[in-house]
């Protein structure tokens, strides 16, 4: 493998250098393009989709003849004109509801018009007749023998292997860890400390400051070109396609800038309605622009987590064992929620090493907003309980406990819950670096007589949750003067990738970092072939693909000169744009090379041609899991780990929480671009953040209370903390280009729990789920009579 | 609907439009102007997204008629640079890393220009409160807040 020998070899200066961003003049001017940017001219028609009412019903009859009958409307279709199934797991829904809706905001049918005011009145006179059934408002409740069914035909729907529905209930995936006997331990006594706790997540929303828009038009032959906010452009075109029953070489998908993603533009959530509606319209582009409103509620939220722990340790603060049933709020459908629950399963251990683990971790349907990845993919929500209980046990048994994350955290070789055995990891390091960074055992004098201050530590682990086959490809070519087209399929959705890896493929290649542009936006009719912009996987998965193509295209250009030059390729090297020789000491500029090749001796012809260098890359080595068990040789490429630790002030007499400030240390294996990691674990943290203290979607009766941004508050620039020190830890992994490993997703992990044991240690007492508003954080002082 | 035919100067360049009675000025610089640099999130006046100056103030654009802007002066992001040469809170924001995503960028662009032209030397607390309606949801602000501060002590 490329990237293996690539690590132990010298590392390129542009490596580990903070290069600015190759899209940030674009983005300060106002040129960058965005999918609602983009101009149809006056053929555009406008979009509006006829949502549920009810949380769950049987949809009676639908009546679109008053909205077909309105001038300017173009276009009515409902679910009766689209039978297929669409899901990325479990294909467990329709493109527009056909029989039943299951949640508040459900499609169920959709209008094309002239403009947005038509669209908007026509669907207003569609007139459907519901008979409304019991909804399932909570998961615990839904996973119970007693809850309705909110898809009795779930054992008649198509699923990927490694998701495990149970037909007859409401639970999409069971994922069992059964590793040792946690039920012997607790038996046997052998525990000097055990605490049992329950926590409660809620639902909370990606909140990407560009809301969803989709722009679809089909020709007459049937192609279909989608443009849109999109992390997933290839699998969008492989779902889509796959439910109208096209070939994915007729589906096309535009993918420019995405406006924040946070995973809500991951898959397909409002895309396939735009492309269903665009099929009757004759030809014409249809833009389908959500509302802040509808985005709140009609495209993914984060799966909401009822999570029961219990611990144990020794004398020594060693963990002997846990037991933890997760009951996740998938919601109506389960686009990635399946996926999200086998995550939790096998990383539900914590970045711990337990002996004796015995996890249940199911996915359940509720009538609920459909419940997608956002960043961390049940991370956050799973660690927010367990890092919380960790802390709880430490005190139990009397260790510091800072000090009783150092005992028990993953090192390298740890034997992890699955039964193989941990990589290379930094995580002790990260501990000890937090540590060192917030003064860990210090208390400083609050600001003020009615304040009190305090710290809190939680570690983290994450995996890039996929398939076991997700795959990356890039291509690279040389233009005329030597500059280089850098083809790739994943996404720039301000994470930076982008500028990682035109760095990486400068680095690779040879040319200077300003030489390198890449061919965007991606469009899966050019674009090289990428699974999707998740899981923090591109630095790792599509830059092991840009290493190999740019590795290519180098191969070509040195075999040329050196057959040229009659040499060894081995003495021939690229540095700066410049193929030299070390040992004839001879040189020639790419650009007298990459296009026009090289005349052979004695004007006899010529040789070489144009350069176009390809790479892929896709692990092979992930095996399955026991159903049983959940134990197995590899259950995932790798884990990102690290560490967070915060300063917080509470007010004795509002509940206020302010963080002060915030440390943050994980290993990246390599950081290909100082800067833009810390940059991650900044956004990241105050995201964290923001999810910790403020937000929260209240749903009444499956009726979304606080669609908006005045009743649904998020984090601004009054609320981040003063100082967030980003602290980089790099154990290089294995099959990293350079080393390096995912970063984007792992930074907002570990906030809500350091935020909660920070407010403990404050106050000494635990404020409930979150958000820790002031409202909650007061009314539990009161309850514990510290209040003022 | 009737419509109205204003004049109005946009960075600059003196704009002849007719526009619907209900039509917003971010739907008229999007739109009809084809300033796309100007951000649609929210169209209730909550993101800041869509901050333009409007004769001097910084506005929420999604929040004020079009028909209300004849004679107004408008700045959008567009208008912030001159000849080539980027504004220094442009400049300034590139070098901090403040730019993620992009999309908010525009507005607290705008948001931070019209501080500085009233302000040439804010506090942090003056920035943070100045920027406070400009949501962003990648950087966690601090790289922004450090972006304006700089772009001031470079004026000065």
């Amino acid at each position: 493998m490329v990237s293996k020998e690539m690590a132990s070899v010298k590392i390129p200066d542009l490596i580990g250098k903070s290069v600015p961003r190759l899209d940030a003049r674009d983005k300060v001017t106002g040129a960058a393009r965005f999918a609602d940017d983009l101009q149809f001219g006056p053929g555009l028609l406008y979009a509006r989709i006829k949502r549920s009412p009810f949380p769950h019903a049987i949809i009676k009859s639908i009546d679109i003849s008053k909205a077909q009958a309105l001038p300017g409307v173009k276009a009515v279709v409902t679910g009766k004109d689209f039978p297929g199934f669409i899901g990325l797991y479990l294909l467990d829904r329709h493109i527009f509801c056909r029989d039943r809706v299951r949640y508040v905001g459900d499609p169920v049918a959709g209008v094309a018009a002239v403009s947005e005011e038509i669209a908007e009145k026509a669907v207003e006179l569609i007139q459907v007749d519901y008979e409304v059934l019991e909804p399932v408002l909570d998961p615990e409740f839904g996973a119970s023998p007693d809850a309705p069914l909110v898809h009795p035909d779930l054992s008649e729907y198509e699923v990927v292997p490694f998701i495990l529905p149970r037909a007859g209930t409401n639970i999409s995936n069971h994922f069992k860890i059964r590793k040792g006997d946690a039920d012997g331990v607790w038996n046997s006594g052998q525990c000097a400390a055990v605490v049992e706790r329950k926590y409660r997540v809620p639902h909370v929303q990606h909140v990407p400051i560009e809301p969803h828009v989709a722009i679809a038009q089909v020709n007459e032959g049937g192609t279909v070109t989608l443009w849109g906010s999109s992390q997933s452009p290839f699998a969008q075109r492989n779902l889509i396609a796959k439910t109208l029953g096209i070939s994915q070489s007729d589906m096309r998908v535009i993918a420019p800038y995405v406006g924040g993603g946070f995973g809500s533009k991951a898959g397909v959530s409002m895309e396939a309605l735009a492309v269903a509606i665009a099929m009757k319209t004759k030809g014409r582009p249809v833009k389908l622009r959500l509302t802040r409103e509808e985005e709140f509620y009609t495209v993914f939220v984060r799966q909401g987590l009822v999570a029961y722990f219990k611990m144990g340790c020794d004398e020594n603060g060693r963990l002997l064992a846990m037991e933890n049933k997760f009951y996740w709020d998938g919601g109506a459908y389960t686009e990635y929620g399946v996926n999200m629950t086998r995550a939790a399963g096998y990383s539900s251990s914590g970045p711990y090493e337990v002996p004796h683990v015995k996890t249940d971790s199911y996915c359940v349907y509720t009538n609920h907003p459909v419940s997608g990845p956002m960043r961390g993919f049940g991370m956050p929500e799973m660690h927010a309980g367990l890092e919380q209980c960790i802390d709880d046990l430490a005190e139990a048994i009397g260790i510091d406990p800072a000090e009783f994350r150092k005992i028990n955290c993953l090192k390298t070789d740890s034997i992890l819950v699955t039964g193989s055995k941990m990589h290379a990891t930094g995580l002790p390091q990260c501990v000890q670096e937090v540590i060192r960074a917030i003064d860990w055992g210090r208390k400083e004098p609050p600001s003020a007589p009615h304040k009190r201050r305090g710290k809190g530590i939680a570690l983290m682990w994450k995996a890039p949750a996929m398939p076991p086959n997700a795959g990356s490809s890039a291509w690279v070519e040389l233009n005329e003067d030597a500059t280089v087209t850098l083809g790739v399929g994943g996404q720039e959705i301000g994470q930076g990738t982008f500028t990682a890896m035109a760095q990486m493929a400068a680095a690779a290649l040879g040319v200077p970092y300003d030489w390198v542009r890449v061919a965007a936006p991606v469009d899966t009719q050019y674009s090289p072939y990428e699974w999707q912009t998740v899981a923090s996987r591109l630095t790792w998965s599509m830059g092991n693909a840009v290493v190999n193509a740019a590795r290519d295209a180098r191969r070509q250009v040195i075999e040329l000169v050196a057959e040229a030059w009659d040499e060894d390729p081995e003495d021939l090297d690229i540095v700066a744009g410049e193929v030299i020789s070390y040992k004839s000491e001879e040189s020639i500029s790419l650009k007298d090379i990459v296009v026009y090749g090289l005349p052979k001796p004695n004007d006899s012809g010529w040789m070489g041609g144009p350069v176009v260098g390809r790479g892929t890359f896709m692990p092979t080595y992930v095996t399955g899991l026991d159903p049983e068990t959940g134990q197995g040789e590899r259950a995932v490429v790798h884990y990102t780990t690290g560490a967070q630790a915060v300063e917080v002030e509470v007010d004795m007499q509002t509940g206020a929480v302010e963080v002060l400030r915030a440390v943050a240390a994980f290993d990246v294996g390599k950081a290909i671009n100082p800067e833009l990691v810390k940059s991650q674990m900044e956004g990241g943290f105050v995201q964290g953040l923001s999810t910790a203290l403020f937000e929260s979607l209240q749903l009444k009766d499956g009726v979304l209370q606080n669609p908006s941004f005045v009743d649904y508050r998020i984090a601004t620039s009054s609320d981040a903390p003063a100082d967030i020190h980003a602290i980089i830890v790099e154990v290089p992994q294995d099959d990293g280009p350079w080393g390096a490993r995912g970063i984007g997703e792992h930074s907002m992990v570990p906030t809500i729990p350091a935020i909660a044991n920070a407010i403990y240690d404050a106050i000494g007492v635990r404020p409930g789920p979150p958000p820790f508003t002031a409202e909650k954080v007061y009314l539990a002082m009161l309850d514990a009579a510290i209040a003022e | 609907m009737a419509f109205h035919r204003i004049t109005l100067t946009v960075n600059g360049e003196i704009e002849l439009v007719d526009v619907p009675s209900n039509m917003t000025l971010l739907q008229l610089l999007r739109d009809k102007l084809v300033l796309t640099g100007t951000k649609n999130g929210c169209a209730a006046g909550e993101c800041g997204a869509c901050t333009v100056i409007l004769d001097g103030e910084p506005v929420n654009s999604c929040m004020v008629l079009a028909a209300e802007c004849d004679g107004a002066q408008v700045i959008t992001v567009e208008g912030l640079a001159h000849d080539g040469t980027l504004d220094p809170v442009q400049e300034t924001i590139i070098e901090q890393g403040g730019v993620q995503c992009g999309f908010c960028t525009p507005g607290i662009l705008i948001s931070a220009r019209a501080l500085l032209d009233r302000n040439v030397d804010p506090s942090d607390y003056e920035i943070r409160d100045a920027l406070v309606g400009n949501l962003c949801r990648c950087t966690g602000y601090l790289r922004i807040i450090d972006a304006v501060r700089e772009a001031a002590s470079r004026a000065s």
